[in-house]
């Protein structure tokens, strides 16, 4: 392989967006050879996604700026060879699927790019159904982009590049939309592709944990604009670099370090299936024994009750089946399950947004059923996955006032009221900003702060980390952390993220299917292999870890592993 | 949920018809009703066109809203035709016969409301074509045939992918009006009109935010895969002609040519039944 000459080389390339002081690149050398598989890491604004858009020439072709240094690929130069001349060599996958579909069906999609060559009707016939073939998509063809899974709009943004049969794939953050199972499956398909297309792959991607799941020949570290790392994915476990720029290393690594396990790359850390546990059994097991388990404190009394719920959108399909459970006043409850398995609208029939067909949701003990969306809302507050989704004012008083405003509460209380929120928040110093002048992370604080100034007992947060990397989740969820301290509420949370839900919620509710298949702490559901299977979770790579280690309660094992963490954060 | 005026996939003859026929046939049947005033004409076409609407296999749940705002409008332009210009149908037909005479200025002439009803008749005959035509054409077929009649395929295609973004912008907006109810923004029928257009701009606020950035989104990955690139583009989903195809067309400009033979052959669009 090494012999060949590279398919992707950086030569001292810098790049300053226009409308920046600094460059986001600072010069980046990099070689990378034909049919490797390249994993790029990096928290946001590190420059990876930048790097990525050089590749394709939308730098410097559709995002001005200067460029230095030389960039070539396939022995072209993107800059000369502009968008469409690059859309021939390498094919990107975004990570918006649903902004990657733009044609009205499957089959159309996956033509787009022929139909934009010119290509005729009945090559292009052919070669949509040769892709279709090896992607699995034949029995959806003429299915619109609303009737497919996730999993399965990915394969058709695959397909959709692959058709050009481009050289080199492009994966923007492949993972970010999608439940961990069928991350995992991507990370599969595209492996397989990977060895029977003569490609080379370049994946742009935090989730490094997911990404691992199949062989990676080098991961590149990046953190403002530079490579601070070229290594082999054993190796750079090994080392602290993860952690030191912003990256969350696997959980079973951590579990190690945190052990006190002096790891080496002859141990092939890569994989917890393969790796060679042996060296550091015993330390593990020792330490087991001496940590802490976390003591649970329940209050006793109900918040609330949903009995035997059930919905359905029309005849065909029942969404919630029977589903019952109650949620304690101050818990921290995480709803996971695979897209589309309910949860959403399991949240819409709490907050009043649908009525249920069947059952009864009380709150506080008070049947709900009669209770309007905006007289819910003042119980139940529901954050929406962006902030951009609800945020209508201009200025961030405003925006935090609207629901007392509308409420008509007295202006001297909105006052008060408000200011405290901004305070708990943390966001009283720009109490008088404009929006927009606000990062995602604090836009997300806005829109939680001008539900919880309503004063709500529950709410309900919807994805509040998708798409973010660690440091934001981090900044996040620290940030509900803190308010729990500071306030008494108890929240509801709908998330894919596995790391998440071991880390902050007391409780977990799997859904699938519309039904309710365990209600338990989340370390017992991620160690729990079917439920895992059955609900498209990713079992904790801890349960590996400690089944390797010969300790039976695998369960109590990441109970103690992420209380660890916790006093330690 | 049948979403309103989008397009339903069947299996009827006006279904299988392609994009390019339906497309020619709607153009020349709204010439026709545009052009001819001719009372027998424009009941013909209703006829035809109840009948195509039956074939076609059209829901009511699909047309109705926009068929009841249609008639709103047009009971509201009848009546402003007829305070605007009462003797307007004596002037057309060249005679007067007085009904009932109301108030002021004006009384209610039969010249009068035979104009009127065929104003009316107009939009009746058109109305159902415009229901088939968009509820039975697939969007992406008829972005083909608008770019098959001399069109550029970038105005087509913007039509296409408009009608492609109408179901998730109105999925983004029920989302985004939920939850802004939840914080306490009336938008039921409860709430004061007034109240409720102003509260409306909190929902397309956000809205067009959101909508912005799929646009970013969307228009990055048309370009990528070469959307531009050439001047010409071929269409996965463009049919080619078939024999029924050639009848509707030779009928659709068969009966253009007789409609207006017999529209103009006494020299008038109006067809006079006071003579």
């Amino acid at each position: 392989m090494v012999e060949n000459a590279p398919i992707i080389e950086f030569s001292d390339v810098s790049f300053k967006y226009r409308a920046q002081q600094e460059p986001t690149l600072k010069n980046i050398n990099l070689k990378i050879y034909p049919g490797e598989k390249i994993l790029i890491a990096g928290q946001s604004g590190s420059g990876k996604s930048t790097l990525a858009h050089c590749l394709n020439a939308l730098i410097p072709c559709s995002y001005t700026g200067d460029m230095s240094g030389t960039l070539r690929v396939c022995g072209e130069e993107p800059s000369k060879l502009g968008v469409f001349g690059m859309s021939r060599i390498v094919g990107t996958v975004l990570q918006d699927t649903d902004g990657q579909f733009i044609a009205l069906t499957v089959a159309e999609d996956l033509a787009f790019a022929l139909e934009n060559d010119n290509i005729p009707q009945d090559q292009m016939f052919q070669k949509v159904d040769e892709v279709a073939q090896k992607l699995e998509l034949m029995p959806f063809l003429s299915n619109a982009p609303g009737a497919l899974s996730g999993g399965q709009k990915q394969r058709v943004s695959l397909g959709g590049v692959m058709a050009c049969d481009v050289k080199v794939l492009l994966f923007d953050e492949p993972l970010a939309n999608l439940d961990p199972a069928t991350g995992k499956r991507t990370i599969s398909l595209i492996d397989d592709i990977l060895h029977n297309e003569d490609m080379t792959v370049v994946i742009i991607e935090h989730r490094l944990e997911d990404v691992l799941y199949k062989d990676v020949d080098r991961v590149i570290l990046m953190d403002e604009g530079k490579i601070v790392a070229d290594m082999h994915p054993d190796e750079i476990l090994c080392s602290n670099l993860l952690i030191e720029n912003g990256i969350r290393e696997p959980l079973y690594i951590s579990a190690l370090k945190a052990a006190g396990c002096e790891l080496t790359p002859q141990t092939h850390p890569q994989h917890i299936e393969t790796m060679d546990i042996e060296p550091y059994k015993d330390e593990v097991k020792k330490w087991y024994h001496s940590a802490k388990f976390p003591a649970s404190e329940n209050s006793s009394e109900t918040l609330l009750e949903v009995s035997h719920l059930k919905y359905c959108y029309d005849e065909s399909r029942q969404v919630i089946d029977d589903v019952s459970f109650e949620i304690k006043k101050g818990e921290m409850i995480s709803l996971v399950g695979k897209n589309g398995a309910g949860k959403s609208t399991l949240a819409s029939l709490i907050c009043g947004f649908n009525k249920p067909d069947e059952g009864v949701i009380k709150f506080n003990g008070e049947d709900m059923a009669n209770l309007s969306i905006k007289e819910r809302g003042e119980r139940i507050g529901y954050v929406m996955q962006s902030p951009n989704q609800m945020i209508s004012k201009p200025m961030i008083f405003e925006e935090v006032s609207l629901g007392l405003v509308s409420r008509g509460v007295p202006e001297d209380e909105i006052k008060e009221r408000v200011n405290e929120i901004l305070r708990i928040c943390g966001l009283y110093p720009y109490r008088n900003w404009p929006v927009s002048a606000l990062s995602f992370g604090q836009k997300k604080r806005v829109s939680i702060a001008s539900i919880l100034v309503m004063n709500p007992e529950l709410i309900i947060l919807d994805e509040p980390t998708a798409g973010q990397d660690y440091k934001h989740y981090t900044e996040i969820m620290e940030f509900v952390h803190e308010v729990r301290q500071k306030m008494p509420i108890t929240i509801l949370m709908i998330t894919h993220d596995m790391h998440l839900m071991l880390e902050y919620t007391d409780r977990t509710l799997v859904l699938t299917d519309g039904k309710l298949l365990m209600n338990a702490a989340p370390a017992e559901v991620l160690t729990n292999n079917d439920v895992c299977d059955r609900a498209y979770l990713k079992r904790t790579s801890l349960y590996d870890l400690s089944l390797k280690c010969e300790i039976d309660n695998a369960g109590e094992f990441a109970a103690r592993f992420i209380e660890d963490e916790r006093r330690r954060r | 949920m049948s979403k309103m005026i989008s397009y339903e996939k069947k299996n009827t003859p006006v279904h299988k018809l392609s994009g390019f026929t339906k497309l020619i046939f709607f153009i020349l049947w709204c010439l026709t009703s545009a052009l001819t005033f001719d009372t027998r004409v424009l009941f013909t076409m209703i006829a035809i066109g109840v009948v195509i609407y039956i074939i076609a296999d059209v829901k009511w749940q699909q047309v109705g809203g926009i068929f009841i705002a249609v008639m709103i409008f047009m009971v509201i332009n009848l009546v402003c035709i007829f305070f605007f210009s009462p003797y307007e149908g004596c002037k057309i037909y060249g005679s007067r016969t007085d009904i009932v005479h109301l108030f002021g200025d004006y009384t209610l002439t039969k010249q009068q409301l035979f104009y009127e009803l065929n104003v009316f008749v107009k939009y009746f005959a058109v109305l159902p074509s415009v229901f088939i035509f968009l509820v039975t054409t697939d969007p992406s077929e008829l972005a083909s045939s608008i770019n098959g009649i001399g069109v550029p395929y970038t105005i087509a295609y913007a039509l296409e992918i408009t009608l492609r973004y109408i179901p998730d912008i109105q999925d983004e907006f029920h989302k985004i009006k939920n939850a802004q109810e939840a914080r306490g923004i009336e938008m039921s029928s409860k709430g004061k009109l007034f109240d409720r257009i102003k509260n409306t701009a909190i929902i397309i606020f956000p809205l067009l935010f959101s909508t912005m950035e799929r646009i970013g989104v969307v228009s990055n990955a048309m370009e990528l895969r070469g959307f531009g690139k050439k001047k010409k583009r071929t269409w996965y989903s463009k049919k080619p002609l078939k024999a029924a195809d050639i009848a509707v067309i030779a009928f659709s400009v068969g009966f253009f040519v007789l409609t207006m033979f017999i529209t103009y052959m006494d020299g008038s669009r109006f067809y006079n039944p006071f003579i």
